[in-house]
């Protein structure tokens, strides 16, 4: 698999060599790699925004005599496509920040648990780790390094959404059902086959790469003071040029808006199903994680569209993924989506509406995972923020549409 | 050994920390604040267990003493400082200095909502179910003052009630999906019949591709039973057919009750947990309408004749003919959900399990052919019904092996929460009820039957036999008041060495089967019991290695946690305290019986005397008191 050059970026997609932060790290002790990763304020890509160097530290610190590095990459968010480009162009990227976690952290065995929708890669993906196994990137004193043994599986996810989660995940590495477990304990603690385990996403590991290569200093120079560095975002919807695209952190949603040549926008849907969606008016906010966070999904919607046929649509996708495990998510989605149907038929009263807002609320801080805790942010938002829209009838509350 | 290890999948290890043993070590307390209460726990305490011992009441639902954390609910959440979302008590261990709130507005509300869910997804309606007043729904709906149905409620059923099996019903439309059954089965008893199949708002309890109960490896214990919060799983309930018997006047209605039932059913009537009812629930099933009321305890006896004497012959045939290939250690076959598990995951081991009958089918061949002898009843019109606390003994009363008399031996199995209910049904009072004696011509039986309710009592009741057959000399003489220590108590597996330092005769009614005891003196005897079929697997899997346990004689199994007093008839709820409660019931009134032996009953003697002629294992006890066993495997076609 060749590495295609023909994508700009200041930092993912900046020049990278195969091997070139392996062979610099085994020259470095342990500590001064975290260190370098801790400058540089990474913090996780997948939407969480977990600080990566603490959590390597965390895995690095716990005394086992298995440790394991995950590279997430059942990118399920819908909205999201920016680790397929990662894994299908940049793999050298992906594969050398596992090998770099694996040093930092004492892990001998990193896992891509790769989305069953992208098994038309790992033939490839698996040649291309042969490779590396060939040029002493991976097996056994890896880059000449005496005792640093590393080596990666990639193991297919089926297709569930909740195992973008990493404990689920787990799960399912494990052959269980996919079901979040009970945080704490950690999987820095208590992962993979109850060892300690950093589960990572795929465009964390990829920045890890650059990072170690050209400093923590450097990764700081881009994006915001919350939110070092770059970030990939997947833009589709109603736009010219939809795709893959490196911005700094920071960039506001006008200026992405620019970039993809969209007109007569209504709303950005921020962070996919599970993110928030943005009215024209709120247009000036800033992709961040202190402001409008995502792990790279951005829709666009133009005038055209219906706020509350997209509402449906992500309550749908809701009631459909829950694991069905805890009871905020298992039935409130249900409700949600009830609610969404009521609105929709004009059979509704506000004051059930108002109930449900609560509901909603409600899930956010009792369910069990972060599905569950999210999936209610589209609802509140979008009646939040396009009332007008949704309930523009004047008949108190008897919507006919 | 606690009944929350021995999980099957590694993953779903219980999640708790390990506690310190020395707490009044650094580190081995933390300090925490309740609703801004310091209290001080030891590490690894979950917030509810924290809370509880602070006299703190969190609401639960997935939680259950006997089982290892799910946190699925949700609703047990409360607040701890520092963190954006709430957290359930139930799942959280105290590992560091914690502040947290319980009853918050946020925390109160959530639960509520969660609550309100449950309910809407809820099909049917209080007054139309058998937990009525006894649901942990239901009582959480009153805890949170649920006045109506805030998101709607389910107005047609989703399901069908699977009733394929003997044992256990299951009406997945009253399911809250707690996954206490897929605990109790996967790391109580290592079956792993019942798992969630699905997901989102589709996801469901079933079985392995979705197949009735009755087709699956399922051992019928009825665990899953006594630990749903509601009413989704229920034992398969003849009381309709039974009253029919009662109010049919050509039909003689008996029944025999089971040692355990009477050490519980007053529970059922608002007691706690510890009181024996005997004589109450004798006069209470008379005024019911049945013609007689026996005591399974006669059988429970004669089992030990039976079962004691097939030992004795294959340690003969073993130790002294050198005969090849005899089956030891001989595991006890009283326990129906034991047997079956043993026929589905271990069915090599079919010739070790005792051919005796339990004493539930050995009864029902003795009715339905001596009792209707001697009183001149025909057997056809006999009807015999077994009170158990035990939703197995419904699946075993129907094997098709067990008609020895011609009949089938037992027509129905009734659980103590089934009996409770025909109780009330007839207006009686259970308490009120005067004390009355069992009917001839079985009689009171032995202290001896009335122990194998708990953990270790068929092994005791053995012990109390052998050694005074054996040695000559009086149990007590051995063991302070007969009490055989041993082998009581809940530890998972117990394992006990008998030394037979001296021997006597050898008793008239065994002189058939062995010249003299030379070949015990100073022999050994290794005897080994177990409850809950995980601490089952334990002891299998170490006899397929050769471990200790191979090398034992005689093994008590029990498919029950806590043996039969907690068996899956039983009033809901269980816990491990209730059935202390309940055993310590058991054992008191063993005490205070005149008789504690088996051997020494004279119904027993009369019986080998007038009807089994030649003896324990003899021809005519081996067609109607010894059965034979079915290997099923573990793989289902």
């Amino acid at each position: 698999m060749e590495m295609k050059k023909n994508r700009q970026g200041a930092v993912l997609f900046s020049d990278y060599t195969r091997g070139k932060s392996i062979e610099k790290v085994v020259g470095m002790p342990r500590g001064d790699v975290l260190a370098e990763v801790k400058e540089s304020k990474l913090k996780g890509r997948g939407g969480a925004g977990f600080p990566t160097a603490t959590k390597w530290m965390l895995t690095a610190a716990a005394v086992a005599e298995k440790k394991y590095i995950i590279c997430n990459a059942d990118e399920g968010e819908p909205g999201t496509f920016k680790d397929r480009v990662l894994l299908d162009e940049y793999p050298a990227l992906v594969f050398d920040g596992m090998v770099i976690g694996g040093y930092v952290t004492g892990a001998h065995e990193g896992i891509l648990y790769l989305r069953g929708e992208y098994s038309y890669m790992k033939k490839g993906l698996e040649n291309y780790l042969e490779e590396m196994r060939k040029d002493n990137l991976l097996g056994v004193n890896i880059a000449g390094k005496e005792g640093f043994n590393f080596d990666i599986n990639i193991k297919m996810g089926s297709g569930a959404y909740i195992c973008g989660e990493e404990t689920a995940l787990i799960e399912s590495l494990e052959g269980q059902r996919g079901e979040p477990r009970n945080k704490p304990p950690f999987p820095v603690n208590t992962g993979f086959m109850g060892c300690p385990t950093a589960v990572n996403n795929v465009e964390t590991l990829a920045a890890i790469s650059h990072i170690v290569v050209k400093g923590g200093k450097w990764y700081q120079k881009y994006g915001t003071d919350k939110s070092s560095g770059s970030k990939l975002f997947s833009v589709s919807g109603d736009c010219k040029k939809p795709g893959v695209f490196e911005l700094p952190w920071g960039t506001t949603i006008t200026d992405l808006l620019k970039l993809v040549d969209a007109d007569n926008v209504k709303a950005v849907q921020v962070g996919g199903a599970s993110g928030v969606c943005i009215p024209k008016s709120q247009f000036d906010r800033k992709l961040a994680y202190e402001d409008a966070a995502t792990g790279g999904s951005i829709m666009i919607f133009n005038e055209s569209r219906d706020m509350l046929h997209i509402l449906k649509n992500f309550m749908e996708f809701f009631v459909e993924e829950s694991c069905g495990q805890c009871t905020p998510c298992r039935i409130g989605n249900v409700k949600l989506l009830e609610g969404v149907e009521m609105i929709e038929s004009g059979n509704y009263t506000f004051s059930y509406i108002t109930k449900l807002k609560e509901l909603g609320q409600s899930m956010q801080v009792a369910s069990k995972c972060g599905l569950g805790q999210s999936s209610p942010n589209s609802f509140l938002s979008i009646l939040e923020n396009f009332r007008d829209e949704i309930f523009n009838n004047g008949n108190g509350g008897v919507n006919v549409r | 050994m606690s009944d929350k290890e021995g999980r099957a999948p590694e993953s779903q290890k219980p999640l708790v920390v390990e506690k310190p043993d020395d707490t009044s070590k650094i580190g081995g307390m933390v300090s925490m604040e309740i609703n801004e209460r310091k209290v001080q726990v030891p590490l690894g305490t979950t917030i509810l267990e924290a809370c509880r011992q602070n006299d703190i009441h969190i609401p639960t639902l997935c939680h259950h003493d006997d089982l290892c954390t799910a946190g699925v609910c949700r609703v047990c959440v409360v607040e701890v400082e520092g963190m954006r979302t709430l957290q359930a008590a139930c799942a959280y261990p105290v590992t560091n200095p914690l502040k947290i709130k319980t009853s918050t507005p946020l925390v109160r509300k959530a639960r509520k909502h969660i609550i309100d869910l449950l309910i809407s997804e809820h099909y049917g309606e209080c007054y139309s179910c058998f937990r009525n007043n006894n649901c942990e729904l239901q009582s959480l709906a009153k805890e949170y003052g649920v006045d109506h149905y805030n998101f709607g409620h389910v107005q047609k059923p989703r399901y069908e009630i699977d009733k394929s099996s003997f044992s256990v019903v299951r009406d997945l439309d009253k399911c809250v999906l707690c996954k206490r059954c897929v605990r109790t089965c996967i790391d109580l008893q290592e079956v792993g019949v019942l798992e969630a199949i699905d997901r989102g708002d589709k996801t469901r309890i079933d079985t392995f591709m979705d197949k009735p109960l009755a087709d699956v490896i399922c051992i019928n214990c009825g665990q899953c039973i006594n630990r749903c919060p509601t009413g989704a799983l229920r034992a398969n309930d003849p009381r309709d057919e039974i009253w029919a018997a009662i109010d049919d006047p050509n039909k003689h209605v008996v029944m025999q009750t089971a040692p355990s039932p009477r050490a519980a059913i007053a529970e059922e009537f608002g007691i706690p947990a510890g009181k024996s009812m005997t004589g109450e629930m004798n006069t209470a099933i008379r005024r019911l309408g049945f013609d007689k009321v026996f005591d399974t305890n006669f059988t429970a006896d004669l089992t030990i004749m039976e079962e004691g004497t097939e030992l004795i012959i294959r340690l003969f045939q073993a130790l002294v003919e050198k005969k090849e290939g005899v089956a030891l250690p001989q595991f006890t076959s009283c326990s129906p959900g034991w047997v079956k598990y043993l026929e589905h995951f271990y069915p090599e081991y079919i010739p070790n399990l005792s051919s005796a009958k339990s004493p539930q089918q050995m009864f029902g061949a003795l009715i339905k052919t001596y009792y209707a002898k001697e009183n001149n009843i025909d057997p056809k019109d006999v009807v015999s019904v077994a009170l158990m606390p035990c939703a197995a003994k419904k699946f075993e009363c129907n094997r098709p092996e067990m008609t020895d008399s011609g009949y089938k031996d037992v027509d129905f199995g009734l659980t103590t929460r089934e009996l409770a209910q025909m109780i009330k049904e007839g207006g009686i009072h259970l308490p009120e009820m005067p004390q009355t004696h069992f009917d001839d011509p079985f009689g009171d039986a032995s202290g001896a039957g009335l122990i194998f309710g708990a953990t270790g009592g068929v092994m005791e009741a053995a012990i109390r036999t052998v050694v005074e057959l054996v040695t000559g000399k009086k149990a007590e003489d051995l063991f302070e008041n007969a009490n055989v220590m041993p082998v009581r108590g809940f530890e998972g597996v117990k394992y006990a060495e008998l030394p037979i330092p001296v021997v006597g005769p050898v008793p008239e009614i065994l002189k058939a089967l062995v010249p003299n005891w030379d070949w015990l003196k100073g022999a050994t005897l290794k005897v080994a019991v177990c409850h809950g079929t995980a601490n089952a697997k334990k002891v299998m899997d170490d006899i397929k290695a050769g471990g200790k346990f191979s090398e034992c004689h005689f093994i008590e199994f029990m498919a029950c946690p806590g043996g039969c007093l907690g068996g899956g008839g039983q009033p809901i709820p269980t816990t491990p305290e209730i059935r202390k409660a309940r055993a310590k019931a058991i054992y008191t009134e063993d005490e205070s019986l005149p008789l504690r032996k088996s051997h020494e009953n004279e119904h027993v003697a009369s019986i080998y005397d007038k009807f089994l002629t030649d003896g324990p294992c003899g021809h005519i006890s081996h067609k109607l008191l010894h059965t034979h066993y079915t290997p099923r495997g573990k793989y289902i076609d």
